[in-house]
């Protein structure tokens, strides 16, 4: 009987050793080991056995059981393993086969250099200030000290809805401005982005429709030394930390001094080149203390307060930035051309 | 305004380069746009005597000229002109020599005779018989200049002068002047300022015998000054004065017109030379046109004047527009004997609207329009006269006619440094003010500025304090933070919502466009909408760039289409858009217009057909918290397919529609494929949003689910069978889900058959199957009895 048992555990050793599946593995248990099986078969035959040699057989035939539940457990592991391998390579993908397509748009460029500098903005405490677009003339014109006959309302430069000429179509942001003055006191702290037009032929570097974004600060003790702080700060977190500024002396009707603010060039660093005329500046923006009689004409008290403003041409920035030469193309809405900011 | 530096010298001695003149006089307020080196494309040029001139023996039109360049060696020149002689100074290009436009000239051979150069005309100098009236337009320029040979030609011809362009703002017609820029440069450079008082010797006859003045409207015309020149010799001017104008951008004339611009140029004051054979009565008026009153022009054009314009007249008729330009009548000829010479103001604005009227913008009207300083006209005249001396053009008569209509009166004001100083953020002492002032020629009595009066600009302390910064130095001043109450920036919620809109866009892969926001009424046509639309009630612009930008548009969707259009011109594949449009809609009793946001879609392409752009819809009005939402067919819509177009609802409010483009407006707009757009009312979409959510507990026993398919009418739509559903479903049932629509084989005609997922959940219990199967029941009994559908 011992005989059996051992042939019993060299024959199923072997056959589960040869067993390549799960399947085959499993009717190999079942042979040997099930309830059925082999080995229960000849334990069965242990009755007939004298009684000195039961608990030597036994212990035998439970080694042998063991030895074999381990030697299953083992290859079915294995042939797992194995299984799991051979799945794993078959499912081998060429991850160099494009992603599925999904399609994402961007912003507009105009609106990309818009966003950055009202986040600057608000960052620094302003508010978006809005305001219509066909606009009074006595809103876009004479509260900012440019009086009837003055060259600037003109038909030739300012399109007109009536013919008396007090409806128009804004030519600047700063009526936004005075709509905020006469509205709420002082202190005011606004930024007024939008639409403006004048009556330019489209070329590459004119638009009868452009964007501005304005700003307006007025407060007890503003100076000039605050309109540069600001707008140096602006400045360096637009272009980068210590690009340089040049404020010079300049003209516009609603603000007394006036300045304009030029950078040094990006293409040739101030030496002169074809980008900067030769002057090694680049004009970015006109600013200046807004006129006394701008306050006055908005019912605050000159006397006690004084502001700055500024305003920015958004297409000259965004045609700087992206170095974008055709105003057109803004316009244009070529995918071709918006999918590249 | 163009500055020759060698003009400005005259008045101010400035010896600093070019550049550093340009970098201050732009700090201080006047900026240089560029300098010029009069010549400067000229190098290698010399004088030459011609000293022998012979046949070229392998030519019949070639001559071998022996030059004396004043080197050791003669040089030989071969030239094609006809006409030069030995003895005759011409300008010589010598070997490596440079000429305007890119030309160098190199020795080489003619014909078998080595040429060491080039002998030059006048054009090849980059000068015409303007510059040298006694040469030939087209041949080698023999030149009377006094040199002798090898003196370099920039030298002979005086040039080499610095021309300063300068950008002068519209609030200094000062500065439209060489002795206003004189006056900035030398408070700048901190040089003499020396302006000389014009005299003039005169002549005998007074001018009183001849002439008399008389203004009818002194609001057009507060002063008109006069002086007369008699036994007038018109001949070219001199080379000094042609050259000077030449470098200001003037073409010489002949000296009578060459002083009046000359005066211009140096005084900011226009002049005007007219025959006073001309002026019948010996007398000017000056007036206004009469109504049909016409004038022929210096140009030769005549000219219809309304009596908004002002005239200079004699007693009869005009001579002149005035401050415009002169009459034919009146023009100074070969036979002029005797000459007025006007010096005058006029009103800017009436000389501007006159100038725009008429469509002729002229130096002189350019310089009116900005309002001249009236105490120039004198000045200017007497300069005028001393000129005709200095070139003999003639004899001034004795005295001047200045006929002062409006008195000047001369601004005062108060000096404040620490006004100045407070808003400026500056320290600077009272001293280094009126030191600016006083150089810029205001005068100081006592605590009063005396403002001069070419400076109508100034009336405010804060002009003051401008004219006292841009001499301080605007790079001086400290930049600062301002203080002041601490302030909350941001957007506003409308500013917010309209960003996430954008972001969700461009997420489902929408690009940003940007168009204009005018339109035209063919637009409308284009679009298809109704003749009676109030959309095509617009603001009109009263003076358009053209028809296509007449009006403000009332709708987004043209614009759109129109971008569509471009970019399938350029073959760009499935391509997404949104717009953030403005329209323009005119209200009753409102003079501006109400300004409407719309978001605007269009595509076309891949995921572009009516649902994929309709999911696109439901996603954004679900991310923007907008519920309630029904899309109901349209087909009055004339722009979309009359069955591809839904309105778009949350509740009853109208947010918008969308669809496919009607065949007919695509064709319109020459798009020659299927395209969806949709129109949304950002305004409406803000209105309806559900308030912030709060939390919902999770459902806490597991929901039952249940596919029915039924068969109805075709024409049932969807969303009614879903709202039967929602209705009938009761408490347990939770949603309802379309997951197919079928028509076709085993389906009868003109019947459907459509496919619903159902999800029922009890709140308190895990759902029974007998509630499921109730549920159920119920919804088909209700589905069976509203529509007549039957379960499949």
């Amino acid at each position: 009987m011992k005989e059996l048992l051992q042939e019993l555990r060299k024959s199923a050793l072997e056959a589960m050793a040869g067993a390549d599946s799960l399947e085959a593995l499993e009717s190999l248990r079942v042979k040997y080991l099930g309830k059925k099986g082999e080995l229960t078969a000849i334990l069965k035959q242990m009755g007939r056995l004298p009684a000195d040699e039961r608990p030597v057989i036994g212990q035998l035939a439970n080694e042998i059981r063991e030895q074999l539940d381990e030697a299953f457990e083992s290859r079915c592991k294995s042939i797992s393993q194995m299984l799991l391998e051979k799945r794993l390579k078959a499912e081998t993908l060429d991850v160099t086969i494009p992603g599925t397509y999904v399609p994402i748009g961007k912003k507009h460029p105009l609106t990309t250099v818009l966003d950055e500098a009202i986040e600057i903005f608000v960052g620094m405490g302003f508010c978006i200030a809005e305001g219509p677009e066909v606009e009074f003339s006595d809103y876009n014109f004479t509260k900012l000290n440019t009086p009837e006959g003055h060259p600037a309302r003109d038909r030739q430069d300012t399109f007109y809805f009536t013919d008396d000429g007090s409806v128009c179509l804004r030519t600047q942001t700063s009526p936004v401005q005075v709509r905020v003055m006469e509205t709420s006191p002082p202190p005011i702290r606004i930024i007024s982005p939008g639409r403006v037009y004048r009556k330019d032929e489209v070329d590459a570097t004119h638009s009868p429709m452009f964007h501005q974004i304005e700003g307006l600060v007025v407060d007890k003790g503003i100076t000039m030394g605050d309109l540069k702080g600001t707008l140096d700060t602006l400045v360096q977190r637009l272009y980068g930390e210590g690009t340089r500024t040049r404020f010079r002396p300049h003209h516009f009707p609603f603000t007394e001094p006036s300045c304009e603010v030029d950078v040094q060039c990006f293409e040739c660093g101030g030496a002169g080149c074809r980008v900067c005329k030769g002057e090694g500046w680049i004009e970015l923006l006109g600013a200046g203390m807004v006129h006394p009689k701008v306050l006055e004409g908005c019912g605050i008290d000159s006397t006690v307060y004084s502001g700055f403003a500024f305003g920015i041409g958004l297409e000259r920035m965004a045609m700087r930035r992206f170095n974008i030469r055709d105003m057109r193309l803004l316009f244009e809405n070529d995918v071709r051309f918006l999918s590249q900011f | 305004m163009i500055l020759s530096r060698e003009w400005l010298n005259d008045y101010t001695q400035i010896t600093v380069s070019d550049k550093e003149y340009a970098e201050r006089m732009t700090m201080s307020g006047s900026k240089v746009e560029g300098i010029e080196v009069t010549g400067s494309e000229i190098s290698g040029v010399v004088a030459g005597r011609v000293t022998s001139i012979d046949k070229h023996a392998n030519s019949d039109h070639l001559w071998i000229c022996k030059v004396d360049v004043g080197q050791k060696e003669e040089l030989t020149v071969v030239t094609g002109a006809q006409y030069v002689k030995a003895g005759d100074m011409v300008p010589v290009a010598l070997d490596g020599a440079t000429l305007p436009g890119d030309v160098t000239i190199n020795t080489g051979e003619l014909r078998g005779v080595v040429s060491q150069g080039m002998l030059c005309s006048l054009k090849e100098l980059g000068l015409d018989t303007h510059d040298y009236p006694y040469a030939i337009e087209d041949g080698i320029f023999i030149m009377q200049e006094p040199c002798k040979p090898g003196d370099d030609i920039i030298s002979v011809l005086g040039l080499g002068d610095s021309v300063v362009d300068f950008e002068i703002t519209n609030n200094r017609p000062d500065c439209f002047s060489i002795i206003g820029l004189a006056r900035e440069s030398a408070a700048t450079f901190g040089t003499e300022l020396n302006i000389p008082t014009p005299a003039e010797s005169g002549s005998g006859d007074k001018i009183k015998d001849y002439l008399k003045i008389e203004i009818k409207d002194p609001a057009l015309c507060p002063r008109y000054t006069a002086r007369m020149v008699k036994n007038i010799r018109i001949q070219p001017s001199p080379a000094w004065m042609r050259r000077r104008l030449r470098a200001c951008g003037v073409r010489p004339i002949n000296n009578i017109v060459d002083i009046t611009n000359y005066v211009m140029l140096e005084y900011g004051q226009p002049m005007h030379a007219f025959d006073y054979s001309c002026v019948s009565g010996g007398k000017i008026v000056v007036r206004r046109a009469e109504e049909g009153e016409t004038v022929e022009t210096l140009d030769g054009k005549l000219r219809k004047l309304t009596p908004e314009m002002l005239v200079i007249a004699d007693e009869s008729r005009p001579v002149g527009i005035a401050g415009v330009m002169g009459g034919l009548n009146s023009e100074v000829t070969e036979k002029t004997t005797a000459i007025v010479f006007e010096s005058a103001t006029f009103n800017g604005t009436s000389i501007r609207k006159t100038s725009i009227a008429l469509g002729m913008r002229t130096d002189a009207s350019g310089l009116f329009e900005k309002g001249l300083d009236p105490n120039n006209t004198v000045p200017a005249v007497q300069r005028a006269c001393e000129l005709v001396e200095l070139l003999g053009a003639g004899e001034v008569m004795e005295g001047i006619i200045d006929v002062v209509a409006v008195e000047s009166k001369s601004v005062r004001l108060p000096l404040e440094p620490d006004k100045i100083n407070s808003l400026l953020g500056t320290d600077i002492s009272r001293d280094f003010m009126a030191e600016v002032l006083t150089k810029l020629g205001f005068e100081m009595d006592g605590n009063m500025i005396i403002v001069p009066s070419w400076r109508s600009d100034i009336e405010h302390y804060a002009d003051i304090a401008e004219e006292i910064a841009r001499f301080y130095g605007y790079d001086v001043i400290e930049p600062t933070m301002f203080r002041g109450v601490t302030a909350q920036g941001g957007y506003s919620d409308k500013q917010n919502a309209e960003r996430q809109l954008g972001q969700l866009c461009r997420g489902m892969g929408f690009y940003e466009i940007m168009t204009y926001s005018f339109g035209s009424a063919n637009d409308w046509d284009k679009i298809r909408l109704p003749k009676d639309s109030p959309l095509r009630k617009a603001f009109v612009i009263q003076n358009p760039l053209g028809e296509d930008t007449s009006v403000m548009r009332t709708a987004s969707l043209p614009s759109m289409l129109n971008v569509l259009a471009v970019n399938i011109n350029k073959r760009n594949k499935d391509v997404r858009l949104y717009e953030m449009a403005t329209i323009y809609l005119p209200e009753e009793g409102n003079p501006l217009a109400n300004e409407k946001t719309i978001l605007t879609l269009g595509a076309y392409g891949k995921g572009a057909d009516f649902f994929g752009i309709k999911g696109c819809v439901e996603a954004i009005l679900k991310s923007m918290r907008i519920t309630d939402v029904s899309f109901t067919a349209v087909r009055e819509n004339f722009a979309y397919h009359p069955g591809r177009c839904a309105e778009i609802r949350s509740g009853y409010e109208v947010l918008g529609c969308m669809g496919q483009i009607h065949p007919l407006v695509c064709e319109e707009f020459e798009i020659n494929r299927e395209v969806c757009a949709v129109e949304l009312d950002v305004e409406k979409m803000l209105a309806c949003r559900e308030p912030e959510p709060t939390y919902v507990p999770l459902p806490r026993f597991p929901a039952v689910t249940r596919d029915i398919a039924i068969v109805c009418d075709t024409e049932i739509p969807v969303a009614d069978l879903r709202a039967c559903i929602m209705m009938a479903g009761g408490e347990y049932l939770e949603s309802c889900d379309l997951f197919d629509v079928y028509s076709g084989a085993n389906i009868p005609e003109g019947k459907k058959s459509v496919a619903f997922a159902l999800t029922m959940r009890a709140e308190d219990q895990t759902l029974t199957d007998e509630h499921a199967e109730e549920t159920v029941n119920a919804i088909i009994k209700a589905l069976n009895k509203e529509y007549g559908a039957v379960i499949r």
